[in-house]
């Protein structure tokens, strides 16, 4: 899969998204604590942008009555049907195995590995000094 | 040996005074001085069309009474051998809560002394009191050392709906006895029995108890019983059966979006349903094409789903075969013995009781 430089990482913090276009493909990335992760920006029940859904937590429960909450910020709700997937594996919350969204895979490069490995340049000015979020896709 | 069983069959209550012999002597007394000589719920006026067949009438004109009669109607058709009686006798409508739990003790043991006694063929539901959730417990510690009792009975619309808390105790000694849940149409009255209001004519009543059963089978999911009496199976009695695939299209689709609302519901509601409910067959709600018919069918899972019943003496049903158009003779079969079996472990145990 070709790699593509999408944006400068420092321009994603922790705690925020943002949504890009790769060869005509919507992909949204997270930064959770500073590792990225991407996911393919398209909901696999109907095709609903996660990009534009509530981010939040994961509420588990071993019996009524009890609510566990852990891992905020680590799922995306997609705004069409509020259907819950995990940030880090794409998985949908209800029926993990029946449902999930592509994730794509993310890394960041400094600019002179950029430059070195002549990956495309031209949506995003690289400087060697800075760092850059590169995707595969 | 092959049982045969007719999972719904009613027994009609003549009058408080055939019960007097089995109240308590207070009651006894008080109800034969207040006048108190009947209880009759809206949904089953007894000369209803619906409430029983004209055929099956006794020589007053009113719903069977008997266990001769009734048994006659009964045994030998679809070969069945054993019959499960589900009293809709309305104790759940009563305010008195004393009151209450008089009758259906004394409806019990009525059933016990006057059909279980006299035929061995009979099987019958537990009726309990919900005005109690203690004496409703307590009514079925003390009945289930008798394993004829192979059920417990409620209306589609209890005081509260039967996912809530209160109740589990009652679902918990369902659980711990053995003892299916049956949910009956019919309602205790707390609450119009349609979502809209009162109604004025029995047809919507009629009409308006699928959604009582829908309404309680997603109370039941949604609260989460299923996962806290893991060992609780549910009955759903007279409850039309169609309307069954539609609903959990629908609650499977808004558990989707709302699990974080109950994350204790940790598969497809449709899957913990199709585990842990079952249906009598009859009345069947459906068009007569067996092609339509054989479609539903596959949609309700129906060869583990559905219990074999003539629902007699009431009568919802157009011909005079219990069994619907367009039921293929090996799912009768499993209608009438695989499926009774395995839902009602009560009638394996006490098949030696009988022999």
């Amino acid at each position: 899969m070709p790699r593509h430089v999408v944006a400068p990482a420092h321009e994603i913090p922790p705690g925020t998204r943002r949504r890009v276009e790769v060869r005509g493909h919507g992909v949204v990335i997270f930064n959770l604590d500073g590792a990225f992760h991407a996911l393919l920006d398209r909901c696999p029940h109907m095709g609903g942008r996660l990009s534009d859904g509530v981010q939040t937590g994961l509420v588990e429960s071993d019996r009524p009555g009890e609510y566990r909450w852990s891992r905020p910020g680590e799922i995306i709700r997609c705004p069409w049907h509020a259907w819950e997937f995990d940030i880090r594996t794409g998985r949908f919350r209800c029926e993990p195995d029946r449902f999930r969204v592509r994730t794509v895979p993310a890394c960041v490069l400094s600019g002179e590995a950029v430059a070195a490995e002549g990956l495309d340049a031209t949506t995003v000015p690289v400087t060697v000094e800075d760092a850059y979020l590169v995707v595969e896709l | 040996m092959t049982l045969r069983v007719d999972c719904d069959v009613h027994p009609a209550v003549p009058s408080i005074a055939a019960l007097r012999p089995h109240l308590d002597p207070f009651w006894a007394a008080h109800l034969a001085e207040r006048g108190f000589d009947g209880l009759e719920s809206m949904l089953f006026p007894p000369s209803a069309p619906t409430s029983a067949r004209a055929d099956f009438r006794d020589a007053g004109g009113r719903p069977p009474s008997d266990a001769a009669a009734v048994g006659a109607s009964v045994f030998g058709r679809h070969g069945v051998d054993r019959a499960i009686l589900n009293p809709t006798f309305p104790v759940t409508m009563l305010f008195n809560e004393d009151m209450a739990v008089a009758l259906a003790r004394a409806l019990n043991d009525w059933i016990r002394a006057e059909w279980l006694d006299r035929d061995p063929r009979l099987r019958a539901a537990i009726v309990v009191p919900l005005q109690s959730v203690e004496a409703a417990v307590a009514e079925i510690e003390r009945l289930a050392a008798d394993p004829r009792f192979v059920q417990v009975l409620v209306p589609a619309m209890m005081p509260e709906p039967p996912g809530q808390r209160r109740w589990w105790p009652i679902w918990r000694a369902c659980a711990r006895h053995r003892l299916p849940l049956a949910i009956h149409a019919g309602s205790a009255y707390r609450q119009p029995p349609t979502s809209i209001g009162w109604p004025g004519h029995l047809a919507e009543e009629e009409a308006a108890q699928s959604q009582a059963f829908q309404s309680a089978l997603a109370s039941l999911v949604t609260e989460g019983v299923f996962g806290a009496v893991p060992d609780l199976t549910v009955v759903l009695v007279e409850s039309g059966v169609t309307w069954l695939p539609a609903f959990l299209w629908r609650i499977d689709k808004f558990w989707r979006a709302l699990r974080p609302e109950v994350p204790w519901v940790d598969r497809p509601p449709s899957a913990i349903v199709r585990e842990r409910v079952r249906l009598t067959a009859q009345p069947f709600d459906a068009p007569d094409d067996p092609a339509t018919v054989a479609r539903i069918l596959s949609m309700v899972d129906a060869p583990h789903a559905l219990l074999f019943a003539s629902d007699h003496p009431h009568w919802r049903f157009d011909g005079d075969d219990p069994v619907p158009p367009g039921f293929p003779a090996d799912l009768v079969r499993r209608m009438l013995t695989d499926n009774p079996l395995s839902t009602y472990p009560r009638l394996r145990e006490a098949a030696a009781w009988t022999a």
